[in-house]
């Protein structure tokens, strides 16, 4: 199942023999802490919301916490990040405020994607986060343009692309890769490999050994690592994306993980894996591992970790309630974006649904 | 005015265009070596060899890369070799391309131009002579342009080049070679801004494309009988310019939709819908289409004839509509 990987920490927080950790000011490690654990607060909060009925879906990333974030973080604010729809993490690490993306999940009127888009497809442009795409794999394509504009444009911008392993047998995978490997374009392609697609699990999805051997026949750099060793995964796309900056072209990373809960809200894995599955990966749990680390180093404690937890709980209620107050989006919105200026035949079907009183009614939150 | 050919005409506006706004780039397969396949990009290497790029062989990746390069605020103008072979790439501009602006909450535009030679031409059969722009139209988010002349498609493309919205721009093959007046002056096309062609008393004919030259033709003949026929071009059929047609059809009180599509489902089925719920008062007589047999394009060229909506065609719907 794991195979040959990069990796720095063990499971149980030691700094493997011969490894050597990244340069990362403890500040950061201890940022890097703090997003896993809010990561995991709001995918418990959230699957708990929807469990009540105040959230119609949501999709959870708990236990690939470390590829997300670790993964995010070595980019800088001017590059971009094309989400899957399993990258919330990612989101943090750009600065999504918390208050966007509970509103893009409830779907109301602070919502950035106006009520559009179904829960867990956030966007904001500003920070560089594309708009997340439903059709598995078909946002690949969308990184090699951002980053062979980024050459066209004269910069030395990057593009991160994340996937899972269920994409890798998706068309788009397979011409973008080759796109990128043709133009070397400065993008990073980024495969959770978090074993199940759904209910399907990698054996079944690909006869390769694994998903980095794929980088071989597009004539680019493969790198397997172990995706629940925040290290690890910070060291590999570090150096990725220091490579596609210089120009160097792109890299794929499998970064091994876990899909620890359901592919989504709508998904019960118990009915296709059993619990003995998952029970080794509770042990490699990615910010347990990171926790002993820094317990280890002395940088953390138990007094730490229960103020950290009060802090994420009280960010988490404080987003929250502000989401709720939020009424939904008015109705002429859904007219909106649709083209640059709005034609005829949609002002027609604007007027045709809706008064300019129904309008105003809406807007008062009525 | 110079006379010149269509092809030309689409490569004098990239050309005229890219020298203004240096966002604008070119890409697509063999658009290097040969111009494509109908010369529309030769030159293009020459005068701007960093803002071209000819791609491997994937439809969705050109899509899929030109929506990217938009995202970060580019204007991509990609080529896709045959409009048959959009099939390929049909996710990334219905689900990508046409909605992103949308489902981003409007936090950006997505200026892809994606040219598509379309329709029949020299026997090229089912899968090379396709006009597909009732799908492109049925799509929101889509704009779709229709040129019918050098001069329009140098202008449209013009428009399209200076928009902020994904354009399938529809080049029927067989008119690139066809030539007409250009100005040599600048000038651009807006987009939801029909052409009268012809002017005439008793039948509006609105006709896109290919059959825009034919309908001309079927109005010289007609005229010698005392028909006469309006021809009205809607240039883009997304948006689409209504208002000069329904005062054609107030005026005539009849109408015939022609164009090169297969009839069932066709962009005539929209326009004759709209006439009929707008103009149902002033029809003397249903409204009419003239279109391709709902048969793939054969290649044989007695069964293409067969295929393909002609001038007789026209003539045998007018003189029924005033019989």
């Amino acid at each position: 199942m794991l195979g040959t990987m990069y990796s720095i920490l063990s499971p149980g927080g030691n700094v493997q023999s011969g490894a050597r950790i990244p340069s990362l000011a403890l500040d950061q490690q201890l940022h890097l802490y703090r997003l896993m654990c809010l990561n995991r607060r709001v995918d418990d909060q959230m699957i708990r919301l929807q469990r009540q009925g105040r959230l119609g879906f949501y999709v959870g990333s708990q236990g690939e916490e470390a590829a997300i974030i670790g993964s995010a973080f070595a980019l800088e604010p001017r590059d971009w990040v094309v989400p899957c729809y399993r990258e919330l993490g990612a989101a943090l690490v750009k600065g999504f405020p918390l208050i966007d993306l509970f509103s893009q999940f409830f779907g109301n009127s602070r919502d950035l994607t106006k009520g559009r888009q179904m829960p867990n497809h956030y966007a904001n442009h500003d920070l560089r986060v594309t708009s997340i795409s439903s059709p598995v794999g078909s946002q690949i394509p969308h990184a090699i343009g951002l980053a062979l504009g980024a050459r066209l444009a004269g910069n030395d911008d990057v593009a991160l692309v994340y996937f899972g392993d269920g994409a890798t047998s998706q068309g788009d995978f397979h011409v973008a890769t080759n796109f990128a490997g043709v133009f070397k374009t400065p993008t990073i392609l980024f495969c959770r490999n978090n074993q199940w697609a759904i209910s399907v699990p990698v054996e079944s999805q690909t006869a390769s050994r694994n998903m980095a051997v794929k980088a071989t026949a597009y004539g680019i750099e493969g790198v397997r690592v172990d995706g629940n060793d925040i290290f690890a995964v910070y060291d590999v796309t570090s150096k990725a994306v220091a490579k596609a900056r210089r120009g160097e072209g792109p890299t794929l990373i499998e970064a091994v993980t876990y899909r620890r809960g359901g592919h989504s809200t709508s998904d019960d894995p118990n009915s296709y894996r059993d619990d003995a599955e998952v029970e080794p990966w509770i042990e490699r749990d990615p910010i347990l591992r990171f926790r002993l680390y820094l317990t280890r180093q002395g940088h953390w404690d138990d007094d730490k970790e229960q103020a950290l937890e009060d802090e994420v709980r009280a960010t988490i209620r404080n987003s929250l309630d502000e989401a709720f107050r939020s009424g939904p989006p008015s109705l002429d919105t859904v007219f909106e974006d649709v083209y640059d200026e709005m034609p005829w035949h949609l002002r027609e079907q604007m007027e045709s649904v809706c008064t300019p009183e129904e309008f105003q009614t809406v807007e008062q939150g009525t | 005015m110079p006379s010149i050919p269509m092809n030309q005409a689409i490569r004098e506006a990239l050309h005229e265009e890219m020298a203004r706004d240096s966002s604008i780039f070119v890409l697509g397969e063999d658009v290097i070596a040969h111009g494509g396949p109908y010369a529309v990009t030769r030159g293009i290497a020459e005068q701007f060899p960093d803002r071209i790029r000819q791609t491997p062989i994937s439809e969705a990746a050109i899509v899929g890369t030109a929506v990217g390069a938009a995202l970060c605020g580019l204007r991509p103008v990609a080529e896709i070799m045959y409009v048959d072979f959009i099939t390929c790439a049909m996710d990334e501009v219905v689900n990508q391309m046409a909605k992103v602006r949308y489902m981003f909450g409007g936090q950006t535009d997505v200026p892809v131009i994606l040219r598509l030679p379309s329709g029949s031409a020299r026997l090229i059969a089912a899968q090379h002579s396709q006009s597909l722009e009732a799908w492109f139209m049925h799509v929101p988010g889509l704009q779709v342009a229709v040129p019918s002349t050098p001069r329009d498609a140098k202008g449209l493309m013009k428009s399209a080049l200076r928009g902020r919205d994904p354009v399938m721009f529809i080049e029927y093959k067989r008119l690139y070679s066809v030539k007409g007046e250009v100005p040599d002056t600048e000038y651009v096309i807006p987009f939801g801004q029909a052409d009268v062609k012809r002017q005439g008393e008793d039948i509006t004919v609105v006709a896109s494309g290919p059959m825009v030259g034919k309908a001309l033709e079927a109005a010289r003949i007609l005229s010698a009988e005392g028909i006469e026929l309006e021809v009205i071009d809607p240039r883009t059929l997304v948006p689409l310019d209504t208002d000069t047609i329904f005062s054609s059809v107030e005026k005539t009180n009849r109408a015939i939709i022609t164009d090169e599509e297969v009839r069932r489902g066709g962009s005539s089925a929209e326009l004759a819908s709209r006439i009929a719920e707008e103009c149902f008062d002033y029809l003397d007589a249903p409204v009419r289409r003239v279109a391709a047999a709902d048969v793939p394009m054969p290649f044989s060229p007695v069964l293409e004839k067969l295929a393909v909506p002609s001038v007789e065609k026209l003539l045998a719907a007018a003189r029924d509509l005033v019989a």
